[in-house]
């Protein structure tokens, strides 16, 4: 039996401990907010925050949640919206939006870190985030907005 | 209205027509007149007390119900088409809701490909809105017993202005509702000064639950009892299932059983691969339980295909006389005279969608009929394939239109929903096939393989005296008839048999060339292939003349004209070439607009950087980019800017328009950096973005800066538009800055180092 707290709550999971987290939340708890995109933490789509750390939920294993504090996009903020997700809306980041809430929490773990990140922390930071839209040079400014907001 | 004209116009809308003419009676088709009429699905506005269009409802709380018929992957046709309802309306954007329709021949073309859903769709939304506020107008002037010519209407409202009467449109829904549905004659639409919305445009209606994780994809569809299902298909497009062992499989926790899928009876069209679905209680023991599958298959006639020895097939195919598809003078005869010739081969392979959202689909089949839910560009075409593949009419095929996460095309070949639904009849629950990536790379409809020759005799002012391009690429015509290896006039028309030249002698061909994968339509498709070997050998011919590439460009486009083709086949995408002429002045206009945006000739560029441009119509947009380059001693390539104009005609959402025009670049980055599938003895190689990346931020343009034409000619496409002069200009400007010249598609095989 694992025990990990999702988004502040108690949860306990008995299957298979090799399942990644991201099947957890999505087909276990009904969670949809992260994204299935590759299978294989290539493209960032899958993105929570374990222990306040930007992890690929689709290669967390759910054996290596046992304890651990997970948030994903539906807990990222329980009074109306996060900083990030309110710059995203500002700059109008989104076009299909599939990729965008792993970018948000991928954002989100940054500037938790890295108050005011220059061009090249945002692009390292970004790096592991697809978007095939193409929305990057608005998730930069947007980015920047969030920061700015933050401090 | 009489019930005849009612039942007249259903008749008429009845008949399977989808030209525009249909959808213009759609607007207007009154459905409260008509008893016993049942629709696939009603809608709120449907329901709503005044119903005076497919499209529109008013609730007398003064909701606005707007039903969206096209899907929505990114490109905020969702948004923008109800706006433009909205603003003939005059109706309060914040009390407008938004339901997206069913696939349902009511709406007219569904298929949301071809950047044309604002085209198309673009004076059927202002009737709609129109209608409403005519029969609100009338209302409130019996109400106040004035003549309706005196009334007008402010946001929401209608008013009597020397009365100062006012009447919120809620309120007037009930008596509106009893008035005639007006012609298309009585209507007055709103002259341009009086737009609230269209050409100021607006953010997502999604947005929020974008950014919230709200949104609901097709990923997200949940039914009742719903089982989940992964699918091994056939390595080898055409290929069967020889035997099966699915013991192992069995055994996997939460794995529930297999089931076979028949293989599909060429053409591949949309029917399911084939091959062998694992069932089980969720996505990871449907992957799991598949993963332990022992096939044994065979591959079929297509085993023998390899991308290698294909692409010289297709090279010796551009090197031989071929089928003319344009023609004008005689240039070979100023070849024969011999002198200054230059010549180019030009190659760009298969090429993968890769939307962010893998192929997916929810289906349940219970008493006869098939409900879905899917990421669909194609509702009705979801609706013929499930009715073919279940044997059930097509009125028994609910198909809802989630979210997409992305499209690009892809999502318009409903062969994952049919394969949902073939499962869930077998398996008497509601099944959703989930993808993995590798299924989607491995299994997509690819943008053609294209090889293209180009061969141009040089005057003495290094000018074309003579110009000869071939190509030979597989067409997406094979997919729905296994005879086609000709490139037919849809796609020959991309950029290829509409080169806008000034030229005194040319010749455009086309060679044959057998498809051993299934092709499909990529984002900006064909005008990839074509402008990429036009635009790029018109500025190899300008080094060759040692002159400026703008200026050689102007010099090729010409002085502005309309071109005439006279004895071409050229469909003008689907548009009247009256409506929408091909106009080589408004190429030039954005030619030369770039350059002043961009500072094209003014700006310093050092060792290892660059510029290159590119001009370009497609989707009856003309566009010309300037992208600049950087690329350092390892061969890195950075892009750090790049200057866009576009002339799309009226554009109704100018900020959705340049986030379309920033994102295909980054599209058309991925195509030049590194798009390439290739085939070994006919299975696709690659599998994930390991080994098909896509631009990630730093390989992205850092700057894309979109500058659109104030036009009032008709609206033109804007989703696919940007890609096909990017393409060129990004390789353009890697010669600018290297002095190597890109020929092969992609750069990742050049050795820039």
């Amino acid at each position: 039996m694992i025990q990990l707290k999702v988004n502040g709550a108690d949860q306990s999971f008995s299957g298979d401990s090799e399942m990644p987290l991201l099947w957890y939340l999505r087909d276990v708890l009904g969670m949809t907010g992260s994204k299935f995109g590759c299978g294989v933490g290539l493209c960032g789509a899958c993105t929570v925050h374990v222990n306040g750390q930007a992890k690929r939920s689709c290669i967390t294993a759910m054996r290596d949640t046992a304890g651990k504090e997970i948030t994903t996009v539906e807990g990222i903020e329980m009074n109306g919206l996060h900083p990030v997700q309110k710059a995203w809306m500002q700059i109008n980041v989104p076009q299909c939006g599939y990729c965008q809430v792993g970018q948000i929490m991928q954002a989100a773990a940054l500037l938790s870190t890295k108050k005011n990140p220059t061009n090249q922390e945002i692009d390292e930071a970004m790096s592991g985030n697809i978007c095939r839209c193409g929305t990057y040079q608005r998730i930069r400014a947007a980015i920047k907005a969030a920061a700015e907001e933050m401090t | 209205m009489s019930s005849i004209e009612n039942v007249s116009r259903r008749k008429f809308l009845t008949g399977g027509v989808v030209v525009a003419g249909a959808l213009v009676l759609g607007v207007r088709y009154y459905p409260k007149l008509l008893s016993g009429t049942t629709f696939l699905r009603n809608t709120n506005a449907d329901h709503a007390k005044l119903n005076p269009s497919v499209y529109l409802g008013i609730d007398p709380d003064g909701t606005v119900w707007i039903v969206a018929g096209r899907s929505e992957m990114g490109t905020t046709s969702r948004t923008t088409l109800p706006l433009i309802v909205a603003d003939e309306l005059d109706a309060d954007w914040n009390r407008v809701k938004i339901e997206q329709a069913v696939g349902d021949k009511r709406y007219g073309d569904q298929n949301t490909d071809g950047s044309h859903s604002i085209r198309s769709f673009y004076d059927a939304m202002r009737e709609a809105g129109a209608t409403a506020r005519f029969m609100l107008i009338q209302a409130a002037a019996k109400q106040w017993g004035v003549p309706p010519a005196e009334c007008e209407t402010e946001l929401h409202v209608v008013v009597h202005r020397s009365t100062n009467r006012r009447a919120g449109y809620g309120d007037l829904t009930r008596a509106a509702a009893k008035f005639p549905v007006p012609t298309r004659e009585e209507l007055k639409l709103k002259p341009k000064s009086a737009w609230r919305y269209v050409g100021k445009g607006h953010v997502s209606y999604d947005l929020e639950a974008l950014v919230t994780g709200k949104a609901i994809y097709g990923m997200d569809a949940r039914a009742d009892g719903m089982v989940y299902a992964s699918v091994e298909h056939p390595p080898v497009i055409g290929g069967k299932v020889k035997s099966f062992d699915d013991k192992e499989a069995l055994k996997v926790a939460g794995v529930h059983q297999t089931v076979a899928i028949d293989p599909f009876q060429p053409p591949p069209a949309f029917q399911p691969l084939g091959g062998i679905a694992v069932i089980a209680d969720n996505t990871w023991a449907a992957f799991q339980g598949r993963k332990k599958l022992n096939i044994t298959w065979d591959n079929g006639p297509n085993e023998t295909y390899n991308s290698d020895a294909y692409k010289n097939e297709l090279r010796e195919t551009s090197h031989k006389p071929a089928k003319v598809v344009r023609n004008i003078g005689d240039a070979d005869a100023v070849f024969a005279k011999g002198g200054k010739v230059h010549e180019a081969d030009y190659y760009v392979p298969l090429l993968a969608h890769a939307s962010m959202e893998p192929m997916v689909a929810l289906a349940e089949f219970k008493d006869g009929k098939a409900t879905l839910w899917a990421p669909t560009q194609n509702p009705q075409a979801v609706q013929d394939i499930v009715s073919q593949q279940l044997g059930i009419a097509k009125e028994d095929v609910i198909c809802h239109v989630t979210l997409l996460g992305g499209g690009f095309g892809r999502k318009s070949k409903p062969d994952y929903v049919a394969e949902a639904a073939v499962l869930s009849k077998k398996v008497g629950r509601p099944v959703k096939v989930v993808w993995t990536r590798e299924d989607d790379i491995k299994f997509d409809y690819y943008n053609a393989v294209a090889a293209m020759y180009m061969k141009a005799a040089l005057g003495s002012n290094g000018k074309p005296t003579a110009w000869l391009q071939r190509s030979a690429f597989p067409p997406i015509t094979s997919t729905f008839d296994v005879n086609a290896v000709y490139g037919d006039p849809v796609h020959l028309q991309q950029g290829w048999t509409d080169i806008p030249y000034d030229l005194p002698n040319l010749r455009v061909e086309n060679g044959p060339a057998k498809a051993h994968v299934r092709i499909g339509w990529l984002r900006s498709v064909a005008n990839i292939y074509h402008a990429f070997a036009i635009q790029c050998f018109t500025d190899e011919l300008a080094h060759a003349a040692g002159r400026d590439p703008l200026d050689y460009l102007l010099d090729l486009i010409g002085e502005p004209r309309t071109i005439d083709f006279k004895g071409v086949e050229y469909p003008n995408y689907g548009a009247s070439l009256d409506a929408y002429p091909w106009e080589t002045g408004r190429l030039r206009h954005v030619t030369e607009m770039v350059a002043e945006k961009s500072g094209w000739g003014k700006r310093k560029h050092s060792k290892g950087s660059g510029v290159g441009i590119a001009a370009h119509r497609s989707f009856l947009s003309y566009v010309a980019t300037v992208v600049e380059v950087e690329v350092n001693d390892q061969g890195e390539v950075r892009i750090p800017r790049v200057d866009t104009v576009l002339d799309a005609g009226l554009v109704v959402n100018p900020e959705a328009t340049r986030a379309q025009f920033e994102g295909a670049a980054v599209f058309g980055a991925s195509v030049v950096r590194s798009g390439e599938i290739t085939v070994t003895k006919g299975a696709i190689d690659q599998s994930n973005f390991q080994d098909y990346p896509v631009a990630r931020i730093a390989e992205a343009p850092s700057q894309t800066n979109v500058y659109i034409v104030d036009s009032d000619t008709p609206p033109a496409g804007v989703g696919e538009p940007g890609v096909p002069p990017f393409v060129a200009a990004f390789c353009n400007a890697i010669f600018a800055a290297t002095g190597k010249r890109v020929r092969d598609l992609p750069i990742a095989k050049l050795g820039l180092t």
